[in-house]
């Protein structure tokens, strides 16, 4: 029985080595913000974080994972209030809200990473989440807001970064 | 016993029989129309009645809004919220939505029975929720007046507090529920005679309110069809033939399937419902093992009789069906077009198709089925629960008094999901192993049997005149019949020429607003498209192909006449006769996209152009006017740049004007999306495009700049989640031709096409 380590606890689920790890979280560990939308890596609604980087939860395999450091849409942040679950609020993103969980990890990983990103970066850097509602337009304002809050955020230093 | 098998009589709109009822109970106030007959026995014993219910207010004063749409992302159960606050005075932070069950009291109170769709909810909705608002404002306030000893109409209802100015005594929504003294009954007449606030008095219509959904979709616990878990259940993965319809099953083999460790069983669909056609459900114990064992399984198939057809196959008979002087049925028949023909000055024909489009919703169908006791209990977002809920019965076998239909949040619907085909596999797997089961299609599956767009084929012929002036319009729309496929005689038209109904979901739009004196519109069944490729509604339905033929036809007539396409659109709607007063409010609509998009008033530079298209989608009756201006740049190797989409529209009256928006910005780009990237094709029987790779709606990096301007001019609340998809192809079909010169006639519109038409 494989041992994941997901949103900081560990957890043993009864899949066989080749589970896509999409199906061991949703099923297993009963974890269902992570969507299945395309089972290919084409679509990004099953986008999680392995060791901070964004990748296909349906593409990456439970046997691959073992040992790494697992985040998904409700291991990333204590209340839901990441400075993008912030901002997908403050925009009202969401319209049917189903490819957003997806949305959300993958703007995670740029930001992390980036904290001053330009459209076009976002543009590159989200091209592979599809939204069928096509809330485009939204989730770069939001992104762009959620990026200015942690940069304000920082130069301020943590302890003072509004909740 | 369940509530469901109770209401067992089919219920009508007819309110009258009704009484809009306020009683108390342990868990609070409920107001509604009651959904059992004998009404004025039962109000002798409240606490015995069970009326059915829009909303309800807990002792805590939380007000809950039970939603009977499907809400897909248009935030429809927040809007019903929303203008049920209104009237009630309620404080927008203590209203909840839950999803109503398919229970036939929750039925959308004028159309009788629970569908989304048509951009009709809010439009419908309003009145209705809009009373039971008012009333349960009344029937608190005469509590509260009761309770505190002073005057109903002395009182001031307002953020979930009555208060008495003079006493200053107040009360809140909790203390009156509380108190159970709010005991107020409404007839329906009495209902009626209500009256409702104007909109100078406004406090919650008009204002963008945070949407109650957005933050559980934000964080993953927004639960969808997908994420139902039941104690013991299994999962099935569908095996669908290679051909769209009309497959059997001949053998399976399940022996590699047995390998696979949870394999619980193979099942052979036996669709009685003819929904679906040679289908098998692998079944296991996980989905990831029930997708193991399905690719396991080995099936052969008789391909039947459609296994042969293509879309060439398709489009050849729609072109040998338009030939024909009597095939169809007339949906417009005013004056006389072939006599107007022979004296024209100027006769214009062309040919517009569009290709099979394919919904293709973020989260792929699925279902979850259980036999509880006497009671089947389906669980899948659904937008047309009352059908449904046959479909799964018929599937089991069983009465549909006996289903129970559990909605979720919609992981996208746009249509797709107001079939019921999901049901089919769900619940004869759940009735063979014994067990709960959750049927989920894989991406491939999901695109292959999607019931798609159909494949349409429209011939226009106009007529104009020695002066220039238009003066008639034939036109026929070949396709297949999505809505005659319900199998329900309500949703269909009678045709003009009484040679029997009609799916008017086939060309409504063709019934413009422009005057043209001679003018008819043959709506033609293709038989053979109806058959291969099962169709359905997708998001904006007819008019997204109808309004394509007419809007680049007067453009043509405007290219032929040496006319501005715009200033001919104008002239067209004089709101003569039928057209009075929509005619105006669309020309209106037009001149504020070309307002806002700078129409005419600069020199675009070579190569770039911009064009304009007006419609009245969705049905004349219902119409929300939008017009576009698209602003395109065209290669010289016909490649197509569009740089910005221009959308007006005249919604009447605006609940949520942030949602409006957002609602205009999504159709507009959907109808991009369909101009420019989405085209599926039919081989030998089946849909070619089976992912997000060889079906491709727009990605953010296609996104062009979008201007949405909203008319909200005090007319009834009309719907905006489809029409602006409508308006978009036309309009960068004839920015296309301004750019260039070449006309284009197909959707999507390829750089081949537009490169063979542009002039040398």
């Amino acid at each position: 029985m494989p041992t994941l380590t997901i949103n900081g606890r560990s957890m043993s689920v009864d899949a066989a080595n080749d589970t896509p790890l999409l199906w061991a979280i949703r099923e297993q560990l009963q974890m269902t913000g992570t969507k299945f939308g395309c089972g290919a890596g084409l679509c990004g609604a099953c986008t999680v974080h392995v060791n901070g980087e964004a990748v296909r939860s349906c593409q990456t395999m439970v046997g691959d994972v073992a040992g790494k450091k697992i985040t998904t849409i409700e291991g990333l942040s204590a209340k839901g209030d990441h400075p993008l679950q912030k901002a997908w609020i403050a925009e009202q993103v969401p319209q049917c809200g189903y490819c957003q969980s997806g949305q959300i990890m993958q703007a995670a990983s740029l930001l992390a990473k980036n904290p001053n990103p330009t459209k076009e970066e976002v543009v590159a850097h989200m091209d592979g989440n599809l939204c069928r509602c096509m809330t485009y337009s939204r989730i770069q304002k939001a992104i762009m807001r959620a990026a200015t809050e942690m940069r304000t955020a920082s130069a301020s230093g943590n302890e003072r970064r509004p909740t | 016993m369940n509530q469901h098998v109770k209401n067992v009589t089919p219920e009508t709109t007819d309110l009258s029989r009704r009484s809009f009822l306020v009683g108390t109970a342990a868990t609070g106030l409920v107001l509604g129309y009651a959904g059992v007959p004998g009404v004025s026995e039962a109000l002798a014993a409240p606490s015995n009645l069970e009326p059915s219910v829009w909303y309800a207010i807990s002792p805590e004063g939380l007000v809950t809004v039970t939603c009977g749409k499907a809400d897909m992302g248009q935030h429809i159960a927040s809007t019903m919220a929303q203008i049920v606050c209104e009237e009630l005075g309620a404080k927008w932070s203590d209203m909840r939505v839950q999803l109503a069950s398919n229970d036939p009291k929750f039925n959308d109170p004028v159309l009788g029975a629970q569908i989304t769709g048509g951009s009709w909810s809010t439009m419908m909705n309003f009145d209705a929720m809009s009373r039971a608002g008012a009333a349960g404002r009344i029937a608190l306030a005469q509590g509260a007046a009761t309770a505190m000893g002073v005057p109903a109409s002395e009182l001031v209802v307002r953020d979930s507090v009555i208060s008495h100015p003079k006493s200053k005594k107040q009360m809140s929504f909790a203390d009156v529920v509380k108190s159970g003294k709010a005991t107020k009954t409404f007839t329906a007449d009495e209902l009626k005679a209500i009256t409702l606030k104007t909109p100078d008095q406004y406090t919650m219509i008009g204002v963008s309110v945070p949407q109650l959904d957005i933050p559980s979709k934000t964080n993953g616990t927004a639960k969808y069809g997908i994420d139902v878990m039941l104690p013991g259940m299994a999962y099935g993965k569908v095996v669908t033939p290679p051909v769209r319809f009309g497959a059997t099953v001949k053998s399976v083999d399940d022996s590699d399937a047995k390998k696979v460790p949870g394999f619980i069983k193979a099942v052979t669909i036996d669709d009685k419902t003819q929904t679906t056609s040679g289908w098998v459900v692998a079944v296991a114990n996980t989905y990831a093992n029930a997708r193991k064992a399905a690719d396991a399984l080995k099936i052969s198939y008789d391909g039947g009789p459609n296994a042969k057809l293509s879309s060439q196959s398709l489009l050849d008979e729609a072109k040998r069906l338009q030939g024909l002087d009597d095939s169809g049925q007339y949906f417009v028949k005013d004056g006389d077009p072939n006599a107007a023909f022979g004296s024209a000055a100027k006769v214009l024909e062309a040919e517009y198709t569009t290709n099979i489009n394919i919904h293709a919703p973020m989260e792929p169908m699925n279902a979850t089925a259980e036999f509880k006791g006497d009671i089947l209990h389906i669980y899948s977002g659904n937008q047309f629960a009352t059908r449904s809920g046959a479909i799964a019965a018929g599937a089991a076998g069983i009465d549909p008094k006996f289903v129970v239909m559990h909605q979720l949040w919609l992981g996208g619907g746009f249509g797709r999901r107001l079939d019921a085909d999901m049901m089919v596999p769900a619940v004869q797997a759940a009735k063979a192993v014994g067990k709960p089961v959750k049927v989920i299609y894989s991406r491939e599956n999901d695109m292959t049997m999607d019931f798609s767009r159909p494949l349409t084929y429209q011939k226009v012929k106009a007529g104009v005149d020695g002066d220039g002036k238009l003066v008639a319009i034939s036109h026929d729309v070949v396709s297949a019949w999505p809505t005659q496929r319900w199998g329900i005689p309500d949703f269909l038209s009678p045709s003009v020429d009484k040679k029997g109904p009609l799916d008017s979901f086939t060309v409504n739009g063709s019934d413009f607003f422009y005057t043209v004196p001679n003018h008819y519109v043959r709506a033609i069944k293709n038989e053979m498209a109806h058959n291969a490729t099962p169709s359905g509604q997708l998001r904006s339905v007819a008019p997204g192909w109808t309004f394509w033929a007419v809007e680049s036809m007067i453009d043509e007539i405007a290219a032929a006449t040496g006319k501005d396409p715009a200033q001919l659109r104008i002239s067209l709607l004089d709101g003569a006769g039928k057209n009075d007063g929509g005619a105006q409010r669309l020309r209106n609509t037009l001149l504020a996209a070309m307002g806002l998009a700078g129409y005419g008033t600069k020199k675009l530079p070579k190569g770039e152009g911009m064009g304009v298209a007006c419609v009245s989608s969705q049905e004349r009756a219902t119409a929300s006017w939008t017009a576009c201006v698209a602003h395109v740049a065209v290669a010289p190797s016909g490649e197509v740049t569009v740089k910005k989409l221009t959308v007006a529209t005249d919604v009447g009256t605006q609940v949520h004007p942030d949602n409006i928006r957002a609602q205009v910005e999504g159709a507009a780009l959907w109808g991009l999306s369909l101009a420019m990237y989405e085209k599926a094709t039919l081989k030998d029987g089946g849909i070619e495009q089976t992912n997000f790779d060889s079906y491709t709606p727009l990605r953010m990096s296609q996104m062009p700049e979008v201007a949405v301007a909203v008319i909200a001019n005090g007319e009834k609340a009309t719907g905006v989640g489809e029409p602006a998809v409508t308006v978009v192809a036309p309009a960068i079909g004839n920015a296309i031709f301004n750019a260039s010169g070449a006309r284009v006639r197909a959707l999507p519109i390829t750089a081949e096409a537009v490169k063979a038409n542009m002039k040398a």
